[in-house]
């Protein structure tokens, strides 16, 4: 009994000058470290190597005088380019455009799902919604190119029965951001659909009911009572899906490769080619670090959104 | 008798009455909701139908306007890229598994015991450890491509499956730790302090008691790593370019050169997707929180 009680004594005691002098767990150490080491190398090491870049003359086609130091040259020339501006600005304005779509559907689509009675088809539904979003974008792109074909293409049969004459999708400026435009909806509104589900099916079946005695607007009990459950998701889903249309690259590189011209060329696609075809590194690393910011922005404020206590149980 | 049978056809008829009963209370509301969710079924499944049905019919069919809903199946297309002597297909399928399943491994052998240790300790500067490995979750690809196609390209490790391998981790470690790291959590401490008196060392309870409990979240993150690995494009675009191509490169290489071979290439998409979407069924529930990095339950 005594030895017991003792034991437990010093375990308390252990623990309390733990708190006080933490010293290192090396087993925890070694088992933390090797993750923590193969991010830093991979994921830091190549980011701190395109800032050095930024500052760099680095063309791949002319290796002469890589690696001359040229301070902000490469910053100026890309702030200087109209077709980086163009790029971001064509970003920016499919984000809001899809946004919007995807967000409004999303919670239709989950309104919907969750208020209808048709248990099996609610579940076809529901298995659907992941095709899209599990689609190789790749692949998705591709689709694409048949979809929207001006000539046999399903798009334009289908507008055709409703007397819309034949449009020239891939081929006109215009009509290919479009194009691109409706492909992300397609594939990325089952993901916000997912969402407002998961959102929906925590708000309390008392609150409903009990909103449903005061008013009879469907309007109302959604708005004051289930849309303050959904905002966390809608949060996420604009943060996410902000990143995700910055490194948009391959659903629109198969699709239509930026063209016609440079009509649908995005960011991530510009920067492709600023390396790859263009050849200049410098100038794409420069690119990339002013993209790297706005991402690390929206990484601080999902992380500020979502993860305010990390512990919290 | 005659009375036996009158009940019966009274209970038919009230059986019937109940049916009816039933059926009517069915409100016009819910015939719409039929409706459109039917209407949604079309609009999701319309494409992923295109690009099977593409794939089973005649070059000829391809073109036909209105399309053909009704024709002869063929498989010829899947036997020319699969099995005629120029077929590049199987090759790619065959790069795009070994990158996928060798970095989904790396993945969880160096992601699980990381989340092990997140959930269990305090220690200084575990918010920022967390965060930062969060944060790999919104770097946009292109900014890490260019700097890595140098440094593979120094190591010579360009057209290799190693470099993918190494680079699909800067996505996957994130989303082990953070998926394994809730599974962990959510074992009872208890088992812990249990297998300390049985004299298990730190990590021997992690290995024969916490991981074995923690398989749902391990499998769940395993097949989204899976997912992601064998869906990336752009990566493998710059770093495989002539050997090592994995399936992605391959599609994206289908629009250059003449004559669309539609039929071919959309064998070619459906042999890729058909893996994933599969995957992606199993774990349907768990795609979101996959996707939000957890902040969606």
């Amino acid at each position: 009994m005594a030895n017991m009680a003792e034991a437990v004594n010093v375990e308390a005691l252990g623990a309390k000058q733990r708190r006080r002098f933490p010293h290192i767990n090396w087993l925890a150490l070694a088992m933390i470290m090797p993750s923590v080491i193969a991010l830093l190398l991979i994921g830091l090491y190549p980011l701190l190597f395109a800032v050095s870049l930024s500052f760099q003359r680095f063309l791949l086609n002319r290796p002469q005088n890589n690696g001359m130091f040229v301070g902000f040259e490469n910053y100026a020339a890309v702030l200087n380019d109209p077709l980086f501006w163009s790029s971001l600005g064509r970003t920016m304005t499919m984000l809001v455009i899809v946004l919007i779509v995807q967000i409004v559907a999303g919670i239709g689509i989950a309104l919907l799902i969750d208020s209808s009675r048709w248990r099996v088809l609610n579940w076809t539904v529901k298995t659907a919604l992941v095709i899209p979003i599990a689609m190789t974008p790749a692949v998705v792109g591709l689709l694409g190119v048949l979809i929207f074909n001006r000539d046999f293409g399903l798009m334009n049969y289908l507008l055709g029965l409703v007397g819309i004459e034949k449009i020239n999708w891939l081929g006109d400026p215009t009509m290919a951001m479009v194009a691109i435009i409706i492909t992300d909806i397609w594939q990325w509104t089952p993901f916000a659909a997912l969402i407002m589900l998961s959102s929906l099916a925590i708000v309390p079946h008392e609150m409903v009911e009990a909103a449903r005695l005061d008013t009879k607007s469907p309007w109302m009990i959604f708005r004051h009572v289930k849309l303050p459950y959904l905002m966390p998701g809608i949060t996420a889903f604009m943060i996410i899906r902000t990143a995700d249309v910055l490194k948009l690259f391959d659903m629109p590189f198969t699709l239509t490769r930026g063209g016609p011209g440079v009509s649908t060329e995005l960011i991530s696609l510009y920067v492709q080619r600023m390396g790859f075809r263009i050849f200049d590194m410098g100038v794409a690393s420069a690119q990339a670090v002013l993209l790297l910011i706005l991402c690390i922005v929206l990484a601080r404020a999902y992380i500020h959104f979502f993860y305010r206590t990390p512990e919290a149980e | 008798m005659a009375q036996a049978q009158n009940l019966q056809t009274n209970l038919l008829a009230q059986q019937a009455r109940a049916i009816a009963r039933r059926r009517s209370r069915i409100p016009a509301s819910a015939w719409l909701q039929l409706v459109l969710l039917l209407l949604l079924l079309l609009f999701i499944l319309t494409p992923f139908y295109w690009m099977v049905s593409t794939s089973l019919k005649e070059q000829n069919d391809t073109f036909a306007i209105p399309p053909k809903i009704l024709f002869t199946p063929t498989l010829e297309h899947y036997n020319f890229v699969l099995f005629s002597p120029s077929a590049i297909v199987p090759t790619g399928l065959q790069n795009s598994l070994i990158v996928a399943t060798f970095t989904t491994l790396l993945a969880l052998l160096l992601g699980t015991p990381a989340a092990y240790i997140l959930a269990r300790f305090e220690f200084r500067g575990k918010r920022d450890l967390w965060f930062w490995f969060i944060s790999n979750r919104f770097i946009s690809p292109i900014v890490v491509a260019l700097p890595f196609f140098l440094i593979a390209r120094d190591l010579r490790m360009l057209n290799t499956p190693q470099a993918l391998i190494l680079i699909y981790l800067t996505f996957n470690i994130p989303l082990v730790v953070w998926l394994c790291l809730d599974q962990f959590r959510a074992i009872p401490r208890d088992l812990d302090e249990q297998a300390k008196v049985d004299g298990c060392n730190l990590f021997q309870s992690f290995w024969r008691i916490n991981l074995p409990l923690a398989i749902p979240g391990v499998v769940v993150s395993a097949i989204l790593c899976f997912i992601f690995s064998w869906n990336e494009l752009l990566f493998a675009l710059i770093l495989n370019r002539s050997t090592g191509q994995t399936a992605p490169v391959q599609a994206a290489n289908f629009m250059t050169g003449f004559g669309v071979k539609w039929g071919e290439m959309m064998a070619t998409g459906t042999l890729i997707v058909l893996p994933v979407v599969l995957f992606a069924a199993i774990v349907s529930r768990h795609l979101a929180r996959g996707l939000t990095m957890g902040a969606i339950k």
